[in-house]
């Protein structure tokens, strides 16, 4: 019966739409059987969460920095004076039924969603999937990881406590330093003074209207495109510059991938509800005049800020005119950082002289430059996420800020460019070892592996 | 006597999910040497195995049916039963905690298991239970064949000729787009008053009183040596750029530039509290070493010489607001800020 009016429902919209010949192809389309091709399913399904929760915070946060006097359920902030945004934020968590259940389920999924864009890309860098054809999708998904930074620094800027009104100063900072614009932007972005009362209206379109928007647009033109140009092949038996190698979505891929969207959502509940994230009663309200020590900003922002902290105190003075110190380090560094990660594909052709499609990754060890490059880059990003800790690392090691900053800088100069220089090494001797074991059976795979490039290994 | 063939129960899930985890990570990292898949040509799979390992993991579902091979099937298919029920009661505990308690830790303790029961039962449905076919496909080139590259350009090329008058009209069609860009840029005019002496100016100006937080105002006996309050031009309590530091030192240990000696009446030196770096409140005060810190940054400035930084990334000393003491012996400020307060900005002259 239910078949009967299921195949009498296709065909009432086949013959209006004429969609079974699009899901014929879609339900056999060929997705590569492996681990690293789920982490951008985790960024996928992590938006789709923080989409969920994020309209049931909507219902409960006012957008308003009205300054008000708290009396309600918490009675530590009781006749304590407070945005009217904060005490939005009080009452969800203090009143609203598994609200704040849900605030930490949002916060949790954020700092998730920027994690896996992050493995993510490195699993594409790490493996050259971004050659062509996929240079678009590359600069797509880097796009992506650019407006998910964007929003999560918006998004804790929200409640108006102590933490994120210094943040949203620092960021006022950091905007302000632009030269010829920078007065012009943060007029644009904050308003004339931070925060002022245009502040958070803005910060919050922005949150939940424009950057989920431009994500959502630019999610379904990165999916399309994968669907277009099928997903590449690790190296292996049948995997080919012209054929995929894999499972067909439907059953087993589909199933999978359902079930790994609810063993995500499910730690990201675990997570919600027993590890507290963002205690902003603990933080108390934004006061202008109080700051707070130990003041971190999410993690995905903590190498920006351990590249203002490690800096050395310049100002550049262009005749009558200054270019901040915080421009150097939090605006130019970070636009250095995307600006090369955005043309990595086109020098690398340039370099290679390649206009090959290329649809079998190279394995890290076939690529000791790149996988070098990208090793020391890591590294030095590394050293700056615990540098924008230096207050928390002196503290906990007992030795002073001033000692802990010099060491960092030290390190951040020497490791990273070691690291590179050992995993080159190591690379090129890996890559020395396999043609070893591969001569004596297969000489023509010696003369593939020279050119770093796998084609047909079997034809069975 | 015959005996049955008896159903394996449980266990293969442990091996199987483990090994097809260990497995595909080694596979990744290229370090496992596998056995060839077929046994023609030996040599080719051989070498091709000793990269990339075999083409394909058998999975318990890739056994052919037949007598003795139900085993793991039965094994499985409890294992995604259990796995349902535990998703299922677990939902019916949220709601239950839901409804009554509502506590973060149980809410998030028995939606994760309720989510994670029906996760895990899809996970290992499709691993354990759905025949694993391998599929290749050609992949379509991506490149249109080159008969519709010509032809579309052709063709774009016949439509143009078919527009007539094109240079006038199309001059203004790219005008008319143009200026309805420049009707939407300037909707940013309804913010406000464009930035302008706001960035270099605060309410300090020669006369005004030092008062407190709570209104009242700073005599020269407020503060002993080495202490610090928080003081605001008379009018503007909780003026966020006009917040300054007031600071009692011993006049001994002064070292004010030439310029400016009397700025630091009876040992009170007073400076803007917004870094110069990155605009947070320099809130710290270190006595001994006559360090104001900012927290943010780390930066420190030497209260005795013009706040003048000396560690941390903060490259500008934190303008002074000058001082005296009038006839009721109460302080006030000689005139603004040595320099506009808080973080710098392109049209900031040194």
């Amino acid at each position: 019966m239910i078949q009967w009016l299921g195949r009498k429902m296709a065909r009432w919209f086949d013959s209006r739409l004429g969609l079974a010949t699009f899901f014929r192809k879609a339900l056999n389309h060929v997705f590569p059987d492996h681990w690293s091709f789920m982490l951008g399913e985790i960024a996928l399904y992590s938006f789709l969460i923080l989409v969920f929760t994020g309209i049931f915070l909507m219902m409960f946060f006012h957008d308003s920095s009205t300054q008000v006097v708290y009396h309600g359920s918490y009675r530590a902030l009781d006749g304590v004076k407070m945005s009217d945004a904060y005490r939005s934020v009080i009452h969800l968590d203090f009143d609203v039924r598994a609200g704040n259940f849900v605030r930490q389920m949002h916060h949790w999924a954020a700092l998730i969603f920027l994690a896996a864009i992050l493995v993510h890309a490195l699993r594409i860098f790490f493996t050259a999937a971004y050659r062509k054809p996929r240079e678009i999708n590359w600069i797509i998904g880097l796009t992506l990881l650019l407006l998910a930074l964007a929003n999560g620094y918006f998004g804790y800027s929200l409640p108006g406590d102590l933490l994120s009104g210094l943040g949203m100063r620092i960021g006022y900072s950091i905007l302000l330093s632009l030269p010829v614009i920078g007065p012009w932007a943060t007029f644009i972005l904050f308003g004339s003074t931070v925060p002022s009362a245009a502040t958070l209206p803005r910060f919050y379109s922005l949150h939940i209207f424009f950057v989920p928007a431009a994500i959502s647009a630019l999610l379904v033109l990165h999916l399309g495109i994968i669907w277009r140009q099928y997903h590449t092949n690790y190296p292996g038996p049948g995997r080919t510059r012209r054929t995929i190698v894999g499972s067909r979505l439907y059953p087993s891929y589909a199933i999978k991938s359902i079930g790994l969207f609810f063993l995500l959502f499910a730690f990201i509940a675990a997570l919600g509800g027993l590890v507290q994230i963002d205690p902003i009663w603990v933080y108390g309200p934004f006061d202008p005049i109080a700051s707070m020590p130990f003041a971190q900003p999410d993690w995905y922002l903590g190498w920006i800020e351990g590249a203002m902290r490690l800096l050395p105190p310049f100002n550049l003075h262009l005749g009558s005119y200054l270019v901040p110190n915080v421009f150097f380090s939090a605006m130019l560094f970070p636009m250095l950082v995307f600006g090369v990660l955005y043309c990595y594909p086109f020098i690398e052709k340039l370099i290679s002289w390649d206009n090959q499609p290329h649809n079998v990754l190279r394995p890290p060890y076939l690529q000791p430059f790149n996988t070098g490059l990208g090793c020391a880059a890591l590294m030095f990003l590394l050293i700056l996420f615990f540098a924008g800790g230096d207050d928390v690392i002196a503290v906990s090691t007992g030795s002073s800020v001033v000692f802990i900053r010099r060491l960092l800088r030290l390190l951040a100069i020497t490791v990273p460019p070691l690291v590179g220089i050992a995993v080159y090494v190591l690379c090129k001797r890996a890559v020395r070892k396999r043609q070893r074991q591969v001569e004596p059976a297969q000489p023509e795979l010696t003369k593939v592996f020279e050119k770093g490039e796998i084609v047909v290994i079997d034809k069975h | 006597m015959r005996e049955e063939p008896k159903p394996r129960i449980g266990r293969i899930w442990l091996l199987v999910a483990g090994w097809e985890m260990a497995r595909s990570l080694a596979k990744g990292a290229g370090f496992l040497v596998a056995k060839p898949a077929s046994p023609e040509g030996e040599a080719r799979a051989v070498a091709a195995a000793a990269h990339y390992g075999p083409p394909h993991n058998m999975r318990d579902a890739d056994i052919p049916q037949g007598k003795g091979v139900e085993g793991p099937q039965i094994g499985a298919t409890i294992l995604v039963a259990f796995a349902f029920l535990v998703g299922i009661g677990s939902g019916a505990g949220f709601l239950y905690v839901y409804w009554s308690s509502a506590s973060d830790w149980l809410l998030g303790g028995t939606l994760a298991l309720c989510l994670g029961g029906i996760g895990a039962a899809l996970v290992f449905w499709a691993h354990l239970l759905v025949a694993h076919k391998e599929a290749t496909e050609e992949r379509p080139p991506m490149s249109s064949p080159e008969e519709d590259r010509q032809a579309v350009f052709e063709e774009f090329m016949e439509g143009k000729t078919d527009v007539r008058r094109r240079g006038l009209l199309t001059w203004l069609s790219a005008g008319a787009v143009g200026l309805f860009a420049a009707i939407f840029i300037s909707g940013f005019r309804s913010f406000g008053t464009p930035p302008g002496p706001s960035l270099f100016d605060t309410v300090w100006k020669r006369g005004q009183r030092l008062v407190k937080e709570d209104g009242t105002p700073v005599s020269i006996h407020a503060l002993e040596a080495g202490s610090t309050v928080i003081v605001f031009p008379e009018g503007s309590i909780g003026d966020e750029k006009a917040q300054t530091v007031l600071i009692r030192v011993d006049e001994a240990f002064l070292k004010m530039p030439r310029e400016n000696p009397d700025w630091a009446p009876m040992g009170y030196l007073a400076y803007s509290r917004v870094c110069t770096h990155a605009g947070c409140p320099v809130g710290l005060y270190q006595k001994q070493a006559h360090l104001l810190l900012c927290p943010c940054h780390q930066s420190s400035f030497d209260v005795l010489r013009g706040a003048a930084p000396t560690g941390g990334p903060a490259p500008r000393a934190l303008p002074q607001l000058p001082l005296y003491v009038d006839g009721d012996e109460i302080l006030r400020a000689a005139g603004p800020f040595t320099a506009p307060p808080g973080p710098g900005f392109w049209g900031l002259t040194a």
